[in-house]
């Protein structure tokens, strides 16, 4: 029998957010409420240094100051900043040597979202750093990694082991006054991971973060810090999700990445925080801040899959600094129901001979808006910048939009610059000949999206890859109109 | 004084001399308090995020010119397209020229919008047609409530005007610097033809700010033909409002060249309103020295089945920038859009810089849009290839970027027009052309 459309319709709205559960867990939670008492508790409770209290301070101060930016092309309620609690830990502290000593409960989490760490270990030789709430639960892999001399560690841990470091480069991609989000990050980030390659390493494996809102109206505020110095190398894996809830959660997470002389960061994101329900209820606010800075012969790489977030705001950036760096984004959004989605990503060149590369595939279904949002400039002294971009556009259905917003401009005369972009919709005629073959309407759909998003999906490294892919297949399943 | 205070006070000079029981004047009045309260655009709004309007802001202007300046034919015909037969209205610092200018009644009107204001039997078509698409926006309000003057032109259903109609806004050196707002409207009604040149000319060095709107009607199956001059003096400004609105299966291109000018901001909004419509969009700009061209456009499909077609080329030398802002808007039911974007620029030295955000939003699932922008150079082996040919470097360069800009003359249809853009290409890049085109 043939999949009709109403069966197809049926079927999106009665699936759920597969990785919609919530672990009863006692949490350490702050009341709600943002005020300096709060900041100075923040850092109290993960025992920071002086400095780093007042550093939170004057990002807080500053946030004060600012207004939330209205410019993207999403709408959405704006989060009261007083309802929220900024820090929640599980309450199981303290930190475990192994996996057997790490609450039951979970361990079944992990397990539930398919990626128990025992199974990541075993993985490809993944090394994890497990964010639950904001807190670090665990860092696998560590010591092999000591080895080398690559520290991987949660961001508190990395201030008060390696404070020097962390001073040095905290803040100095992302100034803690550069954004509205990025400032309020600042002020409370709970926790995030740390990742400091010494020079001339390759580290041997992928690192990984999973990030999850557990805890009823939290924030998230992670913030990560990637140090590559010079002529090394690492891959750097994040993902994450939430549990479904009514209300909003909102996620303001701020990465920095540092690419010294010669060094190749590669970060890869798989964001699959909880949508919302078919009527747009519910679901993440995604604020992200991310920035890279390459210095000479660098390279820094962002590959990113969006399926997730109510409202997705993210700008993974790279600073060309350096001459002869290059810069890389790849990136699949997907959008369905009512996800807005406003992504793209920055090039600044400064340094001579840079490159960058810019490829972003929207995939737009139901009443989604999917917007993708670019900035390249070249400045006076970037001579022989390069830069090629490519914005395509996938429509399904008529009540979905998909909108480009690409702002270049060119200072050097010896600047190449070019940008391209295509809207379409996945043709009858490709559909009707994958059915002629025997391949019903859903499987065909999952194909022709695959190959559409096949440029970025071969970017990841593989067992993302393989999520990637069953993600994007879970996220428009029956969302052909 | 500044700018706004003076022309605040100057619309309650300005309101002695109108009739006020005009049906108008309530527009005016409703535009004038908009832009009261918004006053002058500003880098910090989206859509003047690379112009900044302040370095002209600074002059003294003088809202209303005195009287016509009597300047000889033989002193400006060289601004005419003179080698063929038109219709022409010529404005000397915004007043009416009756002896440069040669108007008609005759099956066409081709005449004046002060006279159209002001005239009974005109009555029903302004209130039909002025200032019906013209968005609420601080420039185009504060040009509405002092609409006065501009060109007039209506072509019937069914007719094609027999001859291009010129209109050319001369400025003289009677006032130390002159701010003139003329108000162009222009109708075509269903299955009418027509051809308009429009041109802005400062004779002398003093400054000018034009802030100008257009409103263009096309009816069904008509077929309008727009070509804008824009080589104005360095110390001229321009801020060109031109609002097109399309019904069913009508034509319309737009050819703007912007040759030279202070600053030259070009709002070009094309509605379109039925099916089956085309939109022709195409520019070229040529600039050199402290210049700036800003080309703002918006087509908006909301019917099935429409076209539309932009392309704007851009060589920038010297601290000259230049500004694309392409706007391409597909409503839910306009399906099957065609929609076509693409703007190319050359930056000739490092001290030119150009900046370009070609934008799409879609909301309609079976349409065909693209878009496409480069910012480059000449291409060096296509120079060298020139060089061994025996054509020198500086010849070799100027064909190049004729070629680059041939794309848009193509398809300009009045000959005298190409001849003369051609002409001024070659001049500016300094170079004889050993052909015509």
């Amino acid at each position: 029998m043939a999949y009709t459309e109403q069966e197809l319709e049926k079927e999106l709205q009665n699936k759920e957010y597969e990785y919609g559960f919530y672990t009863e867990m006692d949490a350490d939670t702050f009341p709600p409420g943002l005020n300096e008492d709060v900041v100075i508790g923040i850092s109290k409770k993960k025992g920071e240094p002086e400095w780093m209290t007042q550093w939170r301070l004057d990002a807080y101060r500053h946030w004060l100051t600012m207004e939330e930016p209205n410019w993207a092309n999403i709408g959405y309620e704006k989060p009261n900043y007083q309802a929220i609690s900024y820090y929640s830990a599980p309450n199981t502290k303290p930190k475990y040597d192994s996996l057997d000593e790490v609450d039951p409960e979970m361990l079944e989490t992990f397990k539930k979202l398919g990626i128990s760490i025992d199974e990541q270990k075993k993985l490809a030789g993944v090394a994890m750093d497990v964010v639950m709430d904001s807190v670090s639960v665990t860092t696998t892999f560590k010591k092999t990694l000591a080895e080398k001399g690559i520290i991987f560690c949660s961001i508190s841990e990395a201030i008060k082991e390696h404070p020097e470091l962390v001073k040095k480069y905290i803040g100095s991609v992302v100034p803690h006054k550069d954004n509205f989000f990025a400032a309020l990050n600042s002020a409370v980030f709970s926790d995030g991971s740390f990742c400091y390659i010494p020079k001339g390493v390759k580290c041997p494996m992928e690192l990984s973060t999973y990030f999850r809102i557990n805890q009823a109206g939290t924030g998230q505020f992670e913030r990560t810090l990637v140090i590559a110095e010079d002529s090394s190398y690492v891959s750097y894996l994040e993902g994450c999700t939430a549990p479904s809830r009514d209300e909003n959660q909102l996620h303001a997470a701020v990465v920095e990445l540092v690419a010294l002389d010669n060094a190749e960061i590669k970060y890869s994101t798989v964001q699959n925080w909880y949508p919302g329900d078919k009527e747009g209820k519910g679901g993440v606010f995604n604020f992200v801040t991310k920035r890279g800075l390459c210095e000479k012969n660098a390279k820094i790489s962002w590959t990113q899959v969006e399926t997730g977030s109510a409202v997705t705001w993210k700008y993974p950036s790279c600073i060309l600094k350096g001459d002869n760096s290059t810069g890389e984004f790849y990136s699949i959004a997907v959008t369905n129901n009512f996800q807005q989605a406003d992504t793209g990503t920055k090039m600044v060149h400064l340094g001579k001979n840079t490159k960058s590369t810019i490829i972003s595939k929207g995939i737009s279904a139901g009443k989604s808006q999917n917007s993708y949002r670019g900035l390249v400039q070249i400045n006076k002294r970037a001579e022989n910048a390069r830069n090629f971009s490519q914005c395509d556009s996938l429509l399904m259905g008529n009540k979905c939009g998909a909108h480009t917003f690409p702002y270049i401009e060119a200072k050097n005369k010896s600047a190449q610059v070019e940008h391209e972009a295509t809207t379409s919709k996945i043709g009858e005629d490709q559909i009707f000949y994958c059915n002629q073959r025997g391949i019903d309407t859903e499987k065909a759909i999952a194909l022709i999206v695959n190959g559409f998003s096949k440029e970025v999906l071969n970017k990841l490294p593989m067992e993302f890859a393989v999520e990637a892919q069953k993600l994007l297949e879970i996220s428009l399943e029956g969302s052909v109109g | 004084m500044e700018l706004k205070d003076k022309l605040m006070s100057s619309y309650l000079a300005f309101e002695e001399h109108v009739d006020l029981d005009n049906d108008i004047h309530e527009v005016r009045n409703k535009a004038i308090k908009f832009f009261e309260n918004t006053g002058f655009p500003t880098k910090k709004m989206e859509a003047w995020k690379y112009t900044s309007l302040n370095s002209i802001l600074k002059e003294d202007y003088s809202i209303f010119p005195k009287k016509e300046d009597a300047i000889d034919y033989k002193d400006v015909k060289k601004y005419f397209i003179h080698d063929i037969d038109t219709y022409t209205i010529v404005f000397v610092d915004g007043i009416f020229s009756s002896h440069l200018s040669s108007t008609t009644h005759d099956k066409i009107d081709a005449c004046l919008m002060s006279s159209a204001l002001d005239k009974e039997k005109y009555k029903p078509i302004i209130n039909k047609y002025f200032n019906k698409i013209v968005p609420e926006e601080s420039m185009t309000s504060l040009n509405t409530a002092f609409a006065s003057e501009g060109a007039y032109i209506r072509i019937p259903k069914n007719v094609a005007a027999e001859k291009p109609i010129q209109v050319l806004n001369f400025f003289t050196s009677n006032e130390a610097a002159l701010m003139v707002q003329p108000r162009n409207l222009i109708i075509a009604e269903d299955g009418a033809q027509v051809q308009i040149i429009e041109r802005h000319q400062s004779l002398t060095e003093h400054p000018v700010l034009t802030n100008s709107v257009t409103e263009i009607y096309v009816g069904k199956n008509a077929d309008v033909d727009y070509y804008k001059i824009q080589n104005d003096k360095i110390t001229s400004s321009l801020i060109d409002n031109t609002f097109i609105k399309q019904e069913r299966d009508s034509n319309c291109s737009l050819h703007t060249f912007s040759l030279g000018g202070k600053i030259t901001r070009n709002n070009l909004k094309f509605y379109q309103h039925g099916e089956n419509c085309n939109s022709t969009l195409k520019g070229v700009t040529i600039l050199e020295g402290k210049q700036h061209v800003d080309h703002n456009t918006l087509v908006h499909h909301t019917q099935p089945n429409c076209e539309s077609h932009q392309d704007y080329k851009g060589i920038f030398s010297e601290k000259s920038v230049g500004v694309f802002n392409g706007n391409v808007l597909v409503d839910k039911v306009a399906q099957k859009t065609n929609a076509f974007q693409s703007n190319n620029n050359i930056l000739i030295d490092d001290t030119a810089s150009c900046n370009s955000k070609p934008q799409l939003e879609i909301f309609a699932d079976d349409v065909k849009c693209s878009h496409g922008c480069t910012i480059g150079q000449l291409d060096d082996e296509a120079l060298y290839y020139l060089r061994t040919r025996g054509i020198p470097e500086k010849e070799a360069r100027a064909l190049m970027m004729f070629a680059f800009a041939n794309n848009v003359l193509s398809s300009v249809k009045i000959p005298e027009i190409k001849k003369r853009i051609t002409k001024q290409i070659a001049l500016k890049l300094g170079v004889e052309l050993g052909f015509n085109l």
